[in-house]
């Protein structure tokens, strides 16, 4: 008897397979490095709070200054030079200012508080968001149930080109012409605040968002649409009561990957928010986001210093909170999705 | 004759959404080509920056950016196509491993530009520099400080997605008839691959390497820390030196600059620079997609 289907081993084959595998892995490995990296450099915050604890009670012994004090330092400190050494260092432990109210990363007291700059980035991101969703999303329906597809056609690719506009140039025509445009207009005080910044980076979110959302109105069968229109609605009605509902949790994924694009963009906040870490609800105040404050302090920090581990741990929490939209938008709207039209079917 | 109306106004509202977009996309675009054009010419393009970065042109900034898109092309358009290949003809689309793969390159394009800037300091610069530096020169500061080599490498890692994505499509497109006839001649996997799915997506890894490199050449945030400089009297000669980049100059000098106003010609004829390249780029993918697309109806 002849085997037909017997495979004749091919090294070669055997080889591609193999090394294609490997290298698909890279991805993966590339996602789990910049786990360990940009955590690894954060870590040390959390451990240096020992050695700086030693020096608060020096300080704070010294600073009482009687002769009894003097010789407890003797006794208590471990070696003299160190404790000289820490005299002049922080009196409060970096981890413990990281949730106080002023960022002062440069001074002779630095204080790490996050609280401005998440106030900051909320109220960006949510002016962003307020801005680009609903523009983005009315948009799409156009382009998916109204528009001709002639014009359709046109309309797409030329919302689409706004993806390619790189940040940093909607970030200087932010800085240059939104910025005082929006001044006169609403004539505010600072000229670069949050206000200007969220619109900009709105502008860099529509794209997304719109995209996105064309894609999930178009995935509505057709059927629907058509019976929608038998039994005489109209094409709005049809769009807003029909397509409108059974897209809504891919809408949800474009809007929450928007959100991911505004959270994390940095030149665009470097250039037109005006960069002051303060607490305030004004929409009109000068804001700092926190990715813009790794952009704009990592290259004066020293390595290894408090300071520069402060900013890997911004970039570790920026990157827990997009990775988290990411798996969000992914598995739990894509499932909703699929699930409602496998059952429907 | 309600429900008419009614339908007018909402129609009218999204037409008015996109007419919108449209118009701010269109402001961009002309107020940048007003503001750059009379400055644009010869010898701004070709000259290096004279006193004191108030005079001159760009030329080390385009340079910079032309080797860094070009190392980062080279590091990321291999693996790149062959992950899209592992995706698209070797992974069972129900295996753990293919899913994981997937929201890998998910992850990666969505994670923000800063945190690859971060990454590559951390990683490349503090862990893969340090550690060729005590290699090689016994501690000798060389590879472990900024330089166009992290700064490429960084933007590769951020381009990646791209590239599997465009070259992924392209191959999905190949009908599967193609691929049995090969099979079906006695050719392997492997071959049918090289000699049927590789030149039939060649149009997909071109789109894929050209929106990676509009993409790099627009990226400032991941190169702001791992090799980009304000200034540089020469081009880049090693892989090991810093370089100029047209979106940090941008940056930098809308920013920093000593003197804002005085330099605003010069920032607006870069932003048009660097807007056209990517413009450009962008285009010509549009248009290569496009065709791809319309062979897979």
């Amino acid at each position: 008897m002849v085997t037909f289907n017997k495979k004749k081993f091919r090294f070669s084959d055997w080889l591609a397979e193999k090394v294609i595998k490997a290298v698909a892995f890279l991805s993966i490995a590339v996602v789990i490095l910049i786990f360990i990296f940009v955590f690894r450099e954060a870590f040390p915050i959390f451990r240096m709070d020992k050695k700086t604890a030693v020096s608060t009670e020096t300080l704070v012994q010294e600073s009482y200054g009687s002769e009894g004090t003097v010789n407890a330092v003797d006794k208590s400190a471990d070696n003299q030079v160190d404790n000289s050494n820490k005299k002049q260092i922080a009196t409060d432990k970096p981890s413990a200012t990281l949730l106080s109210n002023t960022w002062m990363p440069v001074s002779d007291n630095p204080r790490f508080g996050l609280w401005p700059l998440f106030l900051g980035t909320l109220k960006v991101t949510l002016i962003a968001l307020l801005f680009a969703a609903p523009i983005s999303i009315l948009a799409a329906i156009y382009t998916a149930m109204f528009a001709k597809p002639r014009i359709r056609e046109v309309i797409k690719p030329v919302i689409e080109l706004l993806a390619g506009f790189p940040s940093v140039v909607i970030g200087f025509f932010a800085l240059m012409v939104m910025a005082t445009v929006l001044q006169n207009i609403f004539g505010y005080a600072s000229r670069l605040n949050a206000f200007v910044g969220g619109i900009a980076m709105g502008l860099a979110a529509i794209p997304i968002i719109y995209t996105l959302t064309e894609d999930a109105l178009t995935a509505i069968p057709k059927t629907y649409i058509e019976a929608s229109l038998g039994l005489g609605a109209s094409r709005r009605q049809t769009a807003f009561y029909v397509i409108l509902p059974a897209a809504v949790p891919g809408i949800f994924a474009a809007v929450v990957l928007g959100l991911g694009r505004i959270f994390g963009e940095t030149m665009i906040a470097l250039m037109a928010t005006g960069n002051a870490a303060m607490i305030s609800m004004n929409p009109f105040d000068s804001v700092r986001t926190l990715s813009a404050t790794i952009g704009a302090e990592m290259a004066e920090v020293v390595f290894g210093d408090t300071h520069y581990n402060v900013l890997f741990l911004i970039g570790s929490l920026l990157f827990i909170f997009t990775f988290a939209l990411n798996a969000l938008a992914e598995f739990y709207f894509k499932n909703v999705v699929v699930r409602k039209y496998q059952s429907r079917k | 004759m309600n429900r008419n109306i009614k339908d007018t106004i909402v129609e009218g509202i999204t037409g008015i959404c996109v007419l919108m977009i449209i118009f701010i996309i269109v402001s961009i675009l002309v107020i940048t080509i007003i503001g750059g054009w009379p400055n644009l010419n010869w010898a701004f393009l070709s000259e290096f920056p004279r006193e004191g970065m108030t005079k001159g042109g760009i030329f080390p900034a385009i340079v910079g950016t032309a080797i860094m898109t070009i190392i980062m092309a080279v590091a990321a358009v291999p693996f790149g196509v062959i992950t899209a290949i592992y995706l698209a003809e070797y992974a069972n689309e129900k295996s753990v491993i293919a899913k994981t793969i997937r929201f890998a390159v998910k992850t990666l394009a969505v994670v923000p530009s800063i945190i690859f800037g971060l990454f590559g300091l951390g990683f490349f610069i503090g862990f893969v520099g340090k550690n060729l530096d005590s290699l090689l020169s016994g501690g000798e500061l060389r590879w472990a400080q900024p330089n166009i080599l992290w700064a490429s490498l960084t933007m590769a890692l951020l381009t990646l997605p791209v590239v599997i994505v465009s070259v992924e499509e392209a191959i999905r497109t190949i009908p599967r008839d193609m691929r049995e006839a090969s099979l079906a001649l006695g050719a392997t996997k492997w071959q049918t691959i090289r000699k049927v799915v590789l030149p039939g997506s060649l149009s997909g890894i071109l789109t894929g390497t050209i929106l990676a490199v509009s993409r790099g050449a627009g990226e400032v945030a991941p190169i702001l820390f791992t090799g980009a400089v304000y200034f540089s009297s020469h081009l880049p000669h090693s892989l090991s030196d810093q370089f100029m980049s047209l979106g940090y100059h941008i940056y930098i000098m809308s920013t920093q600059s000593s003197n804002v106003d005085a330099t605003q010609p010069i920032q607006f004829a870069t932003t048009l620079v660097l807007l056209l390249l990517t413009f450009s780029l962008n285009a010509v993918a549009v248009v290569l997609r496009y065709r791809i697309r319309k062979r897979a109806k």
